[in-house]
């Protein structure tokens, strides 16, 4: 390892909210609660531990004061999606430089019963409300959606192998019972599903749920005191593109996801070779195809073919999106907590699909509309 | 029934505002880079030069991207499905837009396909959309 932070912190705790779906008696503060307690429940230890909170969506501060902690160090970054991801690289960075020791991370969303859930009206003076709103923007199924034609007509993806994304995770979801659509369906039926906007059929879009998780990270040195095996988190990195997915420099491939991606490779001194699991945040059937290839698992343009043959569902040689994923697992609107929550799962070798023999898992968050890109190299070997 | 949402100048982007209530396309280019660039700030994004100049764009475009919407969004019921489109300018910044002057399928809208700017007024203010560029003619 190098003199980065690789590898000098783990993931403990590791936890969601008893249920993940609809729940509309929970409110988003309680949710972040929920999962807090049943993460600080699974390392043993309790409020008083924890020295620091980051969150998104519901502020640090908030958090904090619910749960009855004062911490000494906070981080506020709401970058979207990816934002928990980022955290666990801040926290490292913390934790590795003695700002902190025990750092709690939460996420808490009711992004389908809306209880609670603060929103967020750009302003009409904003980028965004000047120069996107006034052209009938609805949220990310009308504007995360715009590059995949530019896509489709560079590099040749069917709308077939689009469809098929969504096809081969619900293979996986069916084996999860917390999923929250578990039926098999086919190519036919996600065409047979509305047109949400086109090309992207309902069954393309990720699902809107209520639901949350939360982590706590220490030391690498710390790690082997806790009841659970350590998830040690080896690189990590992040990386911002455009605040409106108008103005990114090229819509078929993300400038965030390989420049986070590169970073936490790099940290970790691997490649795509080295790793046995993969999540990558699919909000819609695109992302995971930007991913493999801004992430460097394929050439440019192979990616739907190499998930149309296969390769990421159950028996593939890389697994990916193995809970089912925002496509059928859950998606509560910020789901890169759910993300690592799969990633731990894996690693710790309490996944409800388990891949044998996973030692390294890579994942990859998106915030915003390719705004910004968190990544995570994390291993159950120190 | 609510109403389409209208952009609400700042000082750095008025011009371009102002441009568009006067029929015309004005955006930025950077004089050392001599490129264009958009959204308007009073600088270059690229180089961090402020030797910057408002300029009239020629309105041409080509069509970048774009999804056919279903789910109108405010104001946009009586639009849908409407095609939310980014274009490529002429002169290379891109923009966000909508497409007018043509159904809104995807057998009509073809990546790649010549447009020309046209406006569409937001209560004081004006929009740029694009349509269909005439063969051979810039309208
Ligand atoms: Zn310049």
């Amino acid at each position: 390892m190098t003199a980065k932070q690789a590898n000098q912190v783990a993931i403990v705790g590791a936890a969601e909210t008893n249920e993940v779906g609809k729940l509309p008696g929970v409110s988003a503060i309680q949710l972040h609660a929920e999962a807090a307690r049943n993460t600080l429940a699974d390392c043993g230890l309790t409020p008083a531990d924890v020295d620091g909170v980051a969150a998104a969506g519901i502020s640090p501060i908030e958090v904090a004061h619910y749960l009855g902690v004062t911490p000494i160090w906070i981080d506020n970054t709401a970058i979207g999606g990816c934002s928990f991801l980022v955290h666990v690289r801040h926290a490292a960075a913390a934790i590795a430089s003695g700002k902190a020791r025990t750092v709690l991370i939460t996420h808490g969303q009711s992004g389908r019963s809306r209880v609670g859930q603060p929103s967020m009206p750009a302003s009409p003076q904003s980028i965004q409300g000047q120069f996107e709103a006034p052209y009938g923007v609805l949220g990310p199924p009308t504007a995360f959606t715009i590059p995949v034609l530019r896509y489709m007509k560079e590099y040749g993806l069917t709308h077939e192998q689009l469809a098929y994304v969504a096809v081969a995770q619900r293979k996986w979801a069916q084996r999860n019972p917390r999923a929250m659509m578990r039926d098999p369906i086919t190519v036919d039926d996600v065409f047979a599903s509305r047109v949400i906007a086109y090309p992207f059929h309902l069954l393309e879009c990720c699902l809107v749920t209520d639901g949350g998780g939360a982590l706590v990270v220490v030391s690498a040195e710390r790690a082997r005191d806790f009841p659970k095996r350590p998830v040690y988190v080896l690189g990590t990195g992040e990386a911002c593109e455009s605040p409106i997915v108008s103005q990114m420099e090229d819509v078929t491939t993300s400038k965030a996801f390989r420049l986070s991606s590169r970073e936490a490779f790099a940290e970790a001194g691997i490649g795509p070779a080295d790793v046995d699991h993969l999540m990558v945040y699919d909000a819609f059937a695109h992302l995971p195809l930007y991913g493999l290839e801004d992430l460097g698992f394929v050439g440019r343009g192979e990616a739907g073919a190499f998930v149309a043959e296969g390769n990421t569902e159950p028996g593939g040689r890389l697994p990916m999106n193995t809970s089912g994923g925002g496509l059928s697992y859950t998606h509560t609107g910020m789901y890169g907590m759910f993300a690592i929550q799969e990633s731990v799962r894996q690693l710790r070798g309490e996944a409800a699909a388990q891949v044998e023999g996973v030692e390294v898992g890579f994942v990859q968050g998106v915030g915003g509309m390719f705004m910004a890109a968190g990544s995570l190299v994390l291993s159950n070997a120190s | 029934m609510s109403s389409k949402p209208v952009p609400k100048p700042t000082p750095e982007t008025q011009p371009f505002w102002d441009g568009c209530s006067a029929g015309e396309l004005r955006i930025q280019r950077c004089k050392p880079c001599d490129a264009a660039y958009f959204y308007p700030r009073p600088f270059c994004p690229r180089c961090g030069s402020d030797e910057v100049e408002w300029f009239r764009a020629s309105g041409r475009a080509r069509l970048y991207s774009y999804v056919i919407n279903h789910r109108p969004g405010p104001g946009f019921d009586e639009d849908a499905p409407y095609a939310i489109a980014v274009v490529e300018l002429e002169e290379g910044p891109r923009m966000m837009t909508n497409i007018v002057g043509v159904e809104n399928t995807p057998e009509n809208l073809v990546l790649d396909m010549p447009l020309q700017v046209t406006f569409e007024r937001r209560d004081e203010m004006a929009v740029p959309v694009f349509q269909p560029a005439v063969e051979g003619g810039t309208r």
